[in-house]
């Protein structure tokens, strides 16, 4: 089955051609062309797992399939390379399975939507590009596919294009992206510069080898700043609450589940650039934490469902970022798989109930729970899983992470570390328990909001509820530290480190993540302690989160008072200066004609004149070699 | 006796004159006059240097006669030309002639 792996990627490209050129008028057709090649993709993908696990190809030992595309002999190398490992096939079947159950999902929400078909066709390009960034062999075939997922990411976040907040939003998202992308490129090329080669295996060998780390931490920065971008950790997070003006599989899809993903699997994927520069390790840690609390502090007062839930997602990835960093790219992996599974669990839900009430801000919804049964037992699934209660899969990626973050004093050598990204990553896991059970207490329990006709979605919408839930329970079952052959047994980096049960984290963080329920329980389920009153008592705070630290402000600032000023300086300059220049020249040219043609008097003994005078001066000139000097 | 410096002066200074008369002369036929000054300036260098280098031949005699035919050739010329020009625009001044001017 492995050497059908390049299918995967091919597949769904195949059907945006279909689409596009052939089956565009026809709805259900379109639909099923995208879901069938997506269905194809799954199969693969799901025997190359098969195939992995049962044939020992670990992270030491891959397969390669490769080809060259672009060569200059002796200096440059371009291949077209597929890469299969645990680390890969892991991610092929979450993204393939993903993608197939919200391509069933999406002709029940997309329903009579005029651009139904193009809508299956962005998904199948997204899919192809998504897959062809975790299946490529090297650096430059993965900034190629993470370029072609931004511009996917555009065009669905862009689909309702005649909305000026949703165009506005996919120009955000891929205008953030190209600042992130800008600064991979240069990591990517000066990496090519120091080691002759974009493979990923051959780098492996060669960047430990390496002497210089100064050098390696800057390249592993640059690197790392296209994750930054990517997978929205703060500075360049502004993007993803934007990107809930797509329709909302596309969130559940691209920024949940997949894409956002993308750069924390280049991280790790890449991950012995930065282990050997631990400078880079530590920032992308600190960004990563960093990321995670400030990221959870906005969605604790956000009234929008996507709103709340994009932020979840990106504390989540802080989170993963952060493990990464911490040393543990399985931890990293493990909480990816888990995540992408109940978040978009969750984002599916959170459709399944904007399609029945059709509006977006939880507080003018209530009640939910006694009309959408299915939703709200999926959502309450996918919730607790998020929150980390025992034992749904939530609860064994969030420790595993909550366990690396202890041990990081050893990594660095600085024993405080290890205390202090473990209070960070307890304190982000009762954020976010509190923040989605604030959700559900609101939205589903509660008083019915007047005027609601909720009613339960189309089996096409529940039944990948359901599939994803059953994931959101038993997902974690892989990983656990009481299984020998688990996760971390095949995808690690360096050996394998198999994780042994830590039980003062587990009860530990379980009273946290309850905690946080309690607490959402007595603002918004009993209502004990009002959620107004303390909204007026502590303002300030209220308005500086419910703003989002007013991030989009200083940067819009930034641009008018500091970018726009240069801009006009640069302006100045080439009208200024260069244009003087070149039209200078001309306009110099002019005048000097426009003088000399004086010259021209018309007057016939003049030019006698001047002729002679030329004739004596010529034979001047030739007479004095031969009259022996001056 | 009169050596050949003196002769080479004497077509100098017919020289000079031919030029001033070509270049400084309003009629254009004096600007003609000036020409044949010129070349018959010309001619007596020519005989001057025959006479007292080469005697014995007649090289410097031969070109003066052709300097006289091709001068009057291009005399006639000349003058047709200013006949033109004279029933065109009624006028023998040189500096009316202008019309190549800036």
């Amino acid at each position: 089955m492995i050497q059908f792996a390049w299918l995967i990627p091919v597949l769904p490209i195949i059907a945006f051609a279909v689409i596009v050129f052939l089956t565009r008028r026809m709805q259900m057709v379109s639909a099923l062309t995208a879901i069938v090649a997506m269905a194809g993709s799954l199969i693969i993908a799901i025997g190359v797992l098969v195939q992995v696990f049962s044939t020992n190809i670990t992270i030491a030992e891959p397969v390669e399939l490769v080809v060259r595309w672009l060569e200059v002999p002796g200096s440059l190398l371009i291949e077209a390379g597929v890469l299969i490992d645990p680390l890969s096939s892991v991610m092929l079947f979450v993204v393939t399975s993903i993608a197939f159950l919200i391509m069933i999902y999406s002709i029940g929400y997309m329903k009579g939507d005029p651009g139904f078909s193009v809508f299956f066709a962005y998904l199948s390009l997204f899919s192809t590009s998504m897959l062809g960034l975790v299946i490529s062999n090297n650096y430059f075939l993965t900034f190629m596919f993470w370029e072609l997922v931004g511009l996917s990411s555009y065009l669905l976040i862009g689909f309702y294009w005649n909305k000026d907040s949703a165009s506005d939003a996919s120009k955000k998202a891929f205008i953030t992206n190209r600042v992130g992308d800008f600064g991979f490129m240069l990591g990517m090329f000066f990496l090519f510069l120091l080691f002759g080669t974009f493979n990923f295996q051959e780098l492996s060998v060669a960047i430990p080898a390496f002497a210089n780390k100064t050098l390696l931490t800057i390249v592993a920065l640059l690197v790392f700043v296209g994750p930054i971008a990517k997978s929205a950790q703060f500075p360049l997070h502004v993007w993803l609450p934007d990107a809930m003006e797509g329709p909302t599989p596309v969130s559940a899809l691209i920024h949940a589940a997949t894409m956002v993903a993308a750069g924390v699997y280049l991280l790790a994927r890449g991950f012995v650039l930065f282990e050997s520069a631990k400078t880079a390790l530590l920032i992308i840690a600190i960004i990563g934490g960093f990321s995670a609390v400030f990221a959870a502090t906005i969605g604790l007062v956000q009234r929008d469902i996507k709103r709340i839930l994009a932020f979840s997602t990106m504390s989540q990835l802080g989170y993963m970022v952060m493990a990464i960093g911490l040393g543990s790219i399985t931890a990293g992996m493990f909480h990816l798989t888990t995540h992408a599974f109940f978040k978009a669990l969750l984002f599916l839900g959170a459709g399944s109930v904007i399609h029945a009430v059709h509006t977006q801000d939880i507080f003018e919804m209530g009640g939910l729970a006694k009309k959408m049964k299915t939703t709200t037992w999926t959502f309450l699934i996918g919730s607790l899983s998020l929150a980390g209660i025992f034992p749904l899969a939530g609860f064994w990626s969030k420790d595993e992470i909550l366990v690396t973050a202890l041990n990081a004093g050893e990594i660095f050598g600085v024993p405080f570390l290890g205390p202090l990204f473990l209070t960070l990553g307890l304190l982000v896991a009762f954020m976010t328990a509190f923040y989605m059970f604030r959700l559900i207490f609101v939205a589903f329990f509660g008083s019915e909001q007047a005027g609601q006709e909720a009613h339960e979605s189309p089996i096409s919408m529940t039944f990948p509820l359901v599939i994803l839930a059953v994931f959101a329970i038993f997902a974690g079952f892989i990983g656990t530290p009481f299984t020998d052959n688990g996760f971390a047994a095949w995808v690690y980096y360096g050996h394998p480190h198999l994780p042994e049960p830590n039980y003062f984290i587990m009860i530990f963080s379980t009273i946290v993540a309850f905690a946080g329920i309690l607490f959402a329980w007595i603002i918004y389920g009993k209502k004990a302690i009002s959620a107004e009153k303390l909204a007026v008592r502590f303002s300030a705070i209220h308005t500086l989160l419910y703003n989002k630290y007013y991030i989009d402000e200083a940067y819009q600032w930034f641009f008018d008072k500091v970018f726009l000023r240069i801009a006009d300086g640069c302006r100045w300059f080439d009208r200024t200066i260069v244009d003087g220049i070149a039209d200078g020249f001309g306009d110099g040219l002019r005048e000097m004609g426009a003088r000399l043609r004086f010259i021209q008097t018309g007057n016939l003994q003049n030019y006698a004149l001047v002729i002679f005078a030329a004739v004596v001066i010529i034979a001047l000139w030739l007479a004095v070699p031969v009259l022996g000097g001056i | 006796m009169v050596g050949l410096n003196e002769y080479l002066i004497f077509a100098a200074i017919l020289f000079c004159i031919g030029l001033y008369g070509a270049v400084a002369k309003k009629n254009a036929v004096a600007v003609l006059m000036g020409i044949e000054l010129m070349l018959n300036s010309v001619n007596i260098n020519l005989i001057a240097f025959n006479r007292f280098l080469t005697p014995s031949e007649v090289t410097g005699q031969v070109f003066a006669i052709i300097v006289v035919v091709v001068a009057a050739a291009e005399v006639a010329v000349g003058l047709a030309l200013i006949l033109n020009i004279y029933r065109q625009r009624l006028t023998t001044d040189v500096n009316d002639l202008d019309w190549l001017k800036w």
